[in-house]
């Protein structure tokens, strides 16, 4: 049990190295490795989620080295949360790109397998390290796979992903510049060691250089207004398979970065934490405005879920710069919950190209009638978007509310409730699309013997829509996993 | 082990019945005979009644049933139970399930609909909601089913899948989610400056929670999402623009589930979580109540110029509901009791009257009253039913209206409010005015449209329907308790609302 943080990464990525070489003996042994080691990274995930709940934190030194000189992972109820959401996105979505398997090239499947598990092993890398710098391997670790699962998207994706990976380098060497003033100030790479040294005071200053840096850099990973160009044309051009891993968890894994350094790093007590919320507090507000209002314009399906996702992201943020326990904890539970719908949602959209060739969404007509539950997860997913009880989307937001009044900041109330109905919006615009336009007889490009889609395609879709429900109906064991954290670092 | 037959189960069994039917309905609606869809719907709708008749003389013996099931937000818990105005509501609405859904198989059928399925299934959905409301012992299980009514309704408004129904589908999403996310921000207000959110009859907050301009704020923004749906002007254009939608569905919904919701919300918010004493010096009841006056005369003299039965009945029903309104907002056990039977008399004579509307439109394909010249001599008891339940509507002795209208009146009057008085005998005058002329047309002698010459009654599906409610309308005007004992469960619930302050 006890080295269980550090398996959970390694086999992923001990999947993601013989993939390929086991391709060689037979096309589908090393996808089936990976499977294998995505399962089991899942299974220990959730082991360890409950050794955590139950004994406390676990940390794992690797070598063996004493603090502050070795590398640590540490596992938190909140860590280990989002280590298992992320096990268990990574163990559906790779299960979902069978069906984007081309057949003829065994290269190219063990290759696309095996950046798959990459892109896993290093999200589950980012959110178990507790070391700056060991995080900045892990986040590019993500990031290279990310650009590699962008560009197998065709013509259109090279050029999203070219983007991208300007973008996406620059924020790498912000964030690592951040790290490297945090360096020379404290003297440790280990978070919690840093946490202490920053708590003694002096050169606030520096530090705070080092957090707009690590703002910036992180900010722009994650897409948070007004970081966010590179977001829309990515999410809409990369590789349909992978589609709902990139735009439902990689965004998300930067921000949590950033809750752990604003909250367990530089803590509430900072001198300049006030001002900087306020400031992010600016961002979130726009952002939760924008991205809504950009996204009702949208015809093509990923473009309208990839601006709803700015929205979704300054959600988070949200929780994050009201500050208070309950609202982080509602942070984190719509952290959870909308990597399953938004995944969700991408997933139907990959299941309409898959089958129709097409995401305009001008011609979703009947889509109900051809694919029942594709629709039943559009509609699963847009209700939970807009915060429609039961679903998980209106348990998070109750949460956040009730933090922004105890708090005082009313503002944030408003703008929830405003985006809220911007977000129903465009959502039934969707939802009417889907429902009520008339049949454009699209051709089925691939006629599948029976039923809506593969069996590949439909488990990981209805996983989602159980995730949403369930998520909803028993919120409470989650908050109160991870509300005693929150009230130790909160407002 | 918890007995399944348990007493405190049988609401969750309310709710999980008409869910169950749905489900079944939708998944298998294509694939089986569609008599076997409208089966399942119709052995549903029995066993609700039977279910929730079965706690009826529980409820009147004064038991009090309540069952916490689990934590659905911390704090909270998902908890159901029964009390004397979420049963009158829940008999009004498994009663009317039954004939409403004979009714859809004969309408629909008629007309030749198509997505019979899932209208079925919407169908289905709307009354798990609406049970869910009646049942509901907190503010946060009421809220899920009420948002759960408001996207249900959603495909029975939009049914006809043209313009007019997506038209009428976005301005009934837009007036309903709006008001209830308002209601959201205000039941987290409430929730964190009381820490509770329990239905308390009597109300549990207090000046000292919410002091004077914030009380105000947050009583119009939750009692906002009930007067949306109970169309309330100037809140009220989504309910005619609905009309849109298959008859059954304005009968059921726009007369009794969705509208009776909202002012359903209406008396929970008033009377069980602001009270009447905090709710009169916030001046929330006083603005509210002055509200529904203006909506019940302006609305009369609105019904007056429509010539489309439907949307005539639709402003008839707007001022119907301001009377429960205004039945609430009078703040006396003896109103409170008259504007909880008015759900009841409201919902048997306004369904009857739509369900003849729709009987008309299936025979003759006439919508509106100039064209129906002497139908009464084509469709007798169509018609016969319509006049019955028109005198109801318009309050006449030993109609069920009367005994409601008598009991508000008499409450305003005890306030010593005798301007809230007249509005209500002005406004049955109005009734009159507005009802009395389609009866007129109808039973004309001398000028027959030829069409209407020969003698041809609506299918069975819809006539038995029609009169079965017509009857009810009567029988309860001439003994109000009879059967189901409605009145006694309305006293009760005004009793226990102001029995803390006496």
């Amino acid at each position: 049990m006890q080295h269980f943080p550090a398996l959970v990464v390694i086999l992923p990525l001990c999947g993601a190295a013989l993939s390929l070489a086991l391709t060689k003996i037979h096309i589908h042994l090393g996808r089936n490795v990976i499977f294998l080691s995505l399962a089991a990274s899942f299974c220990m995930s959730i082991m360890q989620l409950r050794n955590v709940v139950l004994n406390g934190p676990m940390e794992y030194r690797f070598g063996g080295y004493a603090l502050p000189y070795s590398i640590e992972f540490r596992i938190d109820a909140v860590g280990g949360v989002v280590v298992s959401m992320v096990a268990l996105m990574g163990l559906i979505t790779a299960f979902y790109c069978i069906s984007g398997e081309v057949r003829t090239d065994k290269i190219k499947v063990g290759g696309a397998y095996s950046v798959v598990a990459l892109f896993v092993a290093g999200m589950l890398g980012t959110a178990s390290s507790a070391d700056a710098f060991n995080m900045y391997v892990f986040l590019e670790i993500t990031a290279l796979a990310a650009y590699c699962l962008i560009a197998l998207g065709g013509n259109r994706g090279m050029i999203a992903a070219f983007r991208y990976l300007l973008v996406g380098t620059i924020a790498a060497t912000f964030y690592l510049m951040g790290v490297g003033i945090l360096y020379a100030v404290t003297g440790t790479l280990n978070l919690q060691d840093m946490s202490v040294i920053i708590h003694q005071g002096g050169k606030d200053e520096a530090v705070l250089v080092a957090l707009c840096l690590l703002i910036a850099g992180l900010g722009v990973k994650s897409a948070l207004f007004p970081f966010h160009g590179w977001q829309p044309s990515a999410h809409t051009h990369e590789e349909r398979g992978s589609a709902a891993l990139i735009a439902g968890v990689m965004v998300k894994i930067p921000v949590f970065m950033l809750f752990r350094y604003i909250y367990f790093v530089f803590g509430m007590d900072y001198k300049y934490m006030k001002q900087v919320l306020i400031i992010l507090g600016v961002f979130v507000g726009i952002g939760m405005m924008y991205g809504s209002i950009r996204a009702m314009g949208q015809t093509n399906m990923k473009k309208l879920l990839a601006y709803s996702s700015i929205t979704q992201t300054s959600y988070f943020m949200l929780g994050i710069v009201i500050g208070a326990p309950v609202a982080l904890a509602g942070s984190l539970l719509h952290f959870i919950g909308d990597a399953f719908i938004k995944g969700g949602l991408f997933y139907c959209a990959g299941a309409i190209k898959y089958k129709f060739g097409t995401i305009n969404i001008n011609n979703f007509g009947m889509i109900y009638k051809k694919m029942p539950v594709t629709a039943t997860l559009i509609v699963s997913g847009a209700l939970s978007m807009i915060g429609i009880p039961p679903t998980v989307g209106f348990f998070s937001k109750w949460y956040i509310a009730i933090g922004a009044i105890q708090t005082g900041k009313y503002i944030f109330l408003v703008l929830l409730i405003i985006s809220s109905l911007l977000n129903a919006v465009y959502f039934f615009k969707l939802i009417e699309k889907v429902f009520m336009e008339n049949d454009k007889e699209m051709e089925d490009i691939r006629p599948v013997k029976k039923g809506e889609l593969p069996w590949s395609m439909l488990i990981p879709m209805t996983i989602c829509i159980a995730v949403i429900f369930l998520l909803g109906f028993f919120n409470v064991p989650l908050i109160n996993i991870v509300l005693p954290l929150f009230e130790g670092v909160g407002l | 082990m918890m007995n399944i037959f348990a007493i405190e189960l049988r609401p969750l069994y309310a709710i999980l019945v008409p869910f169950i039917a749905a489900g079944l309905v939708y998944v298998l609606g294509e694939h089986i005979n569609r008599n076997a869809r409208e089966a399942i719907t119709i052995v549903a709708a029995i066993l609700m009644i039977i279910i929730v008749y079965s706690m009826l003389p529980h409820v009147l013996a004064g038991e009090e049933i309540k069952i916490r099931l689990f934590s659905i937000v911390r704090g909270i818990s998902f908890s159901i139970g029964v009390d004397p105005a979420g049963m009158l509501f829940a008999c009004v609405a498994s009663t009317l399930w039954l004939p409403t859904s004979i009714y859809s198989i004969g309408y629909m059928r008629g007309n030749n609909e198509k997505n019979q399925t899932g209208y079925y299934a919407a169908f289905a959905v709307c009354l798990t909601a609406t049970m869910g409301i009646c049942f509901a012992t907190n503010l946060v299980t009421f809220f899920m089913f009420f948002e759960i009514l408001t996207v249900a309704t959603y495909p029975l408004v939009t049914h006809h899948r043209d313009d007019e129904g997506k038209k009428s589908g976005r301005k009934y999403l837009a007036y309903t989610l709006i008001s209830g996310q308002i209601f959201f921000a205000g039941m987290v207000v409430v929730y964190v400056v009381s820490g509770s959110l329990d239905f308390v009859p009597g109300g549990y907050i207090t000046e000292k929670m919410l002091p004077e301009p914030w009380a105000l704020l947050v009583f119009f923004m939750l009692v906002g999402a009930g007067i949306v749906k109970a169309g309330v002007m100037p809140l009220h254009s989504w309910l005619p623009a609905a009309m849109v939608a298959p008859t059954p569905v304005s009968a059921l919904l726009h007369a009794v589930a969705v509208v009776k919701a909202g002012a359903f919300c209406t008396l929970r918010v008033v009377l069980y979580i602001f009270g009447p004493t905090l709710a009169k010096s916030c001046h929330g009841a006083n603005i509210l109540a002055g509200m529904a006056v203006a909506t019940i005369l302006i609305s009369s003299l609105i019904a007056m110029n429509k010539d489309n039965l439907k949307e005539r009945l639709a402003f008839s029903t707007i001022g119907q509901l301001s009377y429960i309104i205004l039945g609430i907002c009078i703040l006396t056990p003896l109103s409170t009791a008259g504007a909880l039977y008015h759900i009841v008399a409201h919902a048997f004579m306004k369904i009857t009257l739509f369900m003849v509307a729709g009987a008309i439109y299936v025979t003759t394909h006439k919508k509106n009253i100039s064209e129906m010249l002497g139908i009464g001599k084509r469709m007798p008891v169509t018609m016969g039913a319509f006049a019955c339940t028109s005198f109801a509507l318009a309050g006449f002795p030993v109609f069920a209206g009367f005994v409601s209208k008598a009991n508000i009146i008499m409450g305003a009057i005890s306030q010593g409010k005798i301007f809230f008085a007249a509005t209500l005998v002005a406004s049955a005058l109005l009734a009159i005015v507005y009802l009395m002329p389609v009866v007129s047309i109808s039973f004309r002698k001398n000028n027959i449209h030829p069409e209407f010459a020969e003698k041809g009654e609506a299918a069975p599906a819809m006539l038995i329907p029609l009169i079965f409610t017509a009857l009810i309308a009567i029988i309860l005007g001439i003994a109000p308790n009879a059967g189901l004992h409605l009145f006694d469960l309305a006293l009760m619930a005004g009793n226990s609302i102001f029995q803390p302050l006496m």
